[in-house]
């Protein structure tokens, strides 16, 4: 059982009467609402006129005032009119209560900023119906509130993490322009060349998390058009690998294809290739020198004779990663910190990226791994992709994370 | 030039600062004795003895630098720390007033901001390692 949640109930109403009325009828209520977890009770506080109302919302302000319409001294619709004025604006909600329950009253003390009114004299189930709609209200705006300070806060800590992640390389690029400047330093040909070539690898770098950063928003955004066509797997398979095989020939690694029987799909070219792109990447990455990439491909479209899933398997003899590690892998600019792999330049965008991309076209990513053994990737997705309306705003064209030009 | 060449421990885990400082500081005359992270700094200290540290704020462990400034502040002779970060200017946060009156474990020499310009690192070390 969850603890009893108390909201405090403020009655500003001259008549004695009448506040041992309110005190009565809701100082045992305890709600359930639907959609809103917990039990709620109230707890009720009183005050006499306008004057001591405003010293009670001063010292401690409470979740629903009850406020009479006729008081002596600050009238009930002044009250009103001065709490409106307040900024920040007040966190609880107003009900009016009057015996003049007239059109009139109403649409004067709604626009001042009332939730709610209450015609005297009114019933206890009258009274608690009022405080139950207003509690829900109440309970649902605090909520939104919550939820929009929560992402603005994962906003800034995510823009926070981006400037860093493209700072730290434009430090470096700096530094090796001020050693240049320095012709002392600068004029070494070794370290003029080494200057040049780590300048321009950690503008690669800085390059891919840009294009990592862009095709994660319009991901997010649901911007991205997709084109959804008849194409054979092994074909976009064929393409990744090829740009990958500079690097991996430069250290001695082989990569294979393996696709015994044809794999048919329907879907968008531009989001396998992104796939196979970032998950190849990281497959000759971590891998050892002189190490293996097998990529293996099965299933198809139901109409090719498939069973309308399609397998993407992306198999290393790399480093590996323990199985906490396993866990952090696919949190956004997560990169996996440790001696092997300190070395290694990477976004920490990829896999984000390739999990939504699973996500999008109906399936999962698995992975499999063990230190200094390898590292297994499967992406099992939906054969056939049936294509969406167009999106609306401007036909953004997601440009897959193609090799950048330039990088080695 | 003096007989015994003074040696500066520089410590960040990204190999391109790292071999900036160490160019500019062997220009200057300086022995460097690099590390990329805690454990290589501390393996380092077995066979060195520092005049001096160049530490990165933020290595793997989000204050591992610190941890390691207190070590080497331990040391006798303790050894100068002049801590380096990119993180300062993009959170707010000022650490070199954050620094006075911290605790002593906390207590660098002297706290300079990414990207680090030469002739700021050297006025430090003059001002550290006098003569």
């Amino acid at each position: 059982m969850s603890a009893v949640e108390t909201l405090r109930v403020l009655v500003v109403e001259d008549e004695p009467a009448m506040r041992v009325a309110v005190h009565r009828a809701v100082s045992r209520l305890v709600l359930r609402l639907p959609d809103i977890e917990g039990e709620f009770g109230f707890a009720v506080e009183e005050a006499g006129s306008a004057e001591e109302g405003l010293e009670r919302i001063a010292a401690a302000p409470p979740d629903i005032l009850l406020l009479d319409h006729k008081l002596p001294g600050i009238s009930g619709v002044e009250l009103l009119g001065l709490l409106a004025e307040r900024q920040p604006p007040v966190g609880f909600l107003t009900v009016m209560m009057t015996a003049y329950a007239t059109l009139e009253n109403a649409v004067v003390a709604t626009k001042r900023g009332a939730y709610d009114f209450l015609a005297k004299p009114f019933t206890p189930e009258e009274l608690r119906a009022v405080l139950t709609k207003s509690t829900r209200h109440l309970l649902l705006t605090r909520e939104t509130r919550r939820l929009a300070e929560e992402k603005r806060q994962v906003r800034f800590q995510l823009l926070s993490v981006i400037v860093h992640e493209l700072k730290a390389p434009l430090a470096a690029i700096e530094g090796y322009l001020y050693l240049l400047k320095d012709r002392t330093i600068g004029a070494d040909p070794a370290v003029f060349e080494k200057a040049v070539d780590r300048s321009l690898v950690r503008i690669g770098g800085m390059r891919k998390l840009i294009t990592d950063l862009l095709d994660l928003t319009r991901l997010e955004s649901g911007q991205k058009r997709r084109e959804i066509v008849s194409l054979e797997l092994a074909d976009v398979a064929r393409v990744a690998i090829e740009s990958v095989l500079p690097e991996a020939t430069r250290r001695g690694i082989a990569v294979t294809l393996e696709a015994p029987a044809p794999v048919p799909m329907s879907a968008d070219r531009g989001e396998l290739e992104a796939i196979f792109n970032n998950l190849l990447t990281n497959a000759v990455k971590y891998n050892r020198d002189g190490g293996r990439v097998a990529v293996r491909l099965s299933g198809g479209a139901v109409d090719g004779g498939g069973d309308g899933r399609v397998r993407i398997e992306v198999a290393d003899t790399g480093i590996g990663m323990a199985p906490a590690e396993v866990a952090r892998l696919f949190g956004e600019f997560v990169r996996i910190k440790n001696e092997k792999t300190r070395h290694i330049p990477g976004s920490g965008l990829g896999l984000s990226v390739v999990r939504k991309l699973a996500h999008l076209n109906g399936g999962e990513v698995a992975v499999e791994s063990a230190p200094d053994r390898g590292t297994t990737f499967t992406v099992e997705i939906a054969a056939t992709q049936s294509a969406p309306a167009p999106a609306p705003g401007p036909a953004a064209r997601a440009t897959p994370s193609a090799p950048e030009p330039g990088a080695p | 030039m003096s007989a015994t060449r003074r040696t500066v421990l520089v410590v960040d885990d990204d190999e391109d600062f790292r071999d900036q400082m160490t160019l500019q500081l062997e220009a200057a005359g300086f022995e460097v004795v690099a590390a990329d992270g805690e454990a290589a700094a501390l393996a380092a200290l077995e066979g060195a003895a520092p005049d001096l540290a160049v530490i990165d704020l933020m290595m793997e462990h989000m204050d591992g630098g610190f941890a390691l400034a207190y070590r080497l502040k331990k040391r006798q002779p303790p050894v100068p720390v002049i801590m380096v970060t990119a993180v300062a200017a993009e959170t707010g946060l000022d650490f070199a007033s954050a620094l006075q009156g911290s605790p002593g474990w906390m207590r660098v020499d002297a706290m300079l901001s990414k990207p680090v310009r030469f002739e700021q690192l050297r006025r430090e070390i003059d001002r550290l390692l006098p003569g």
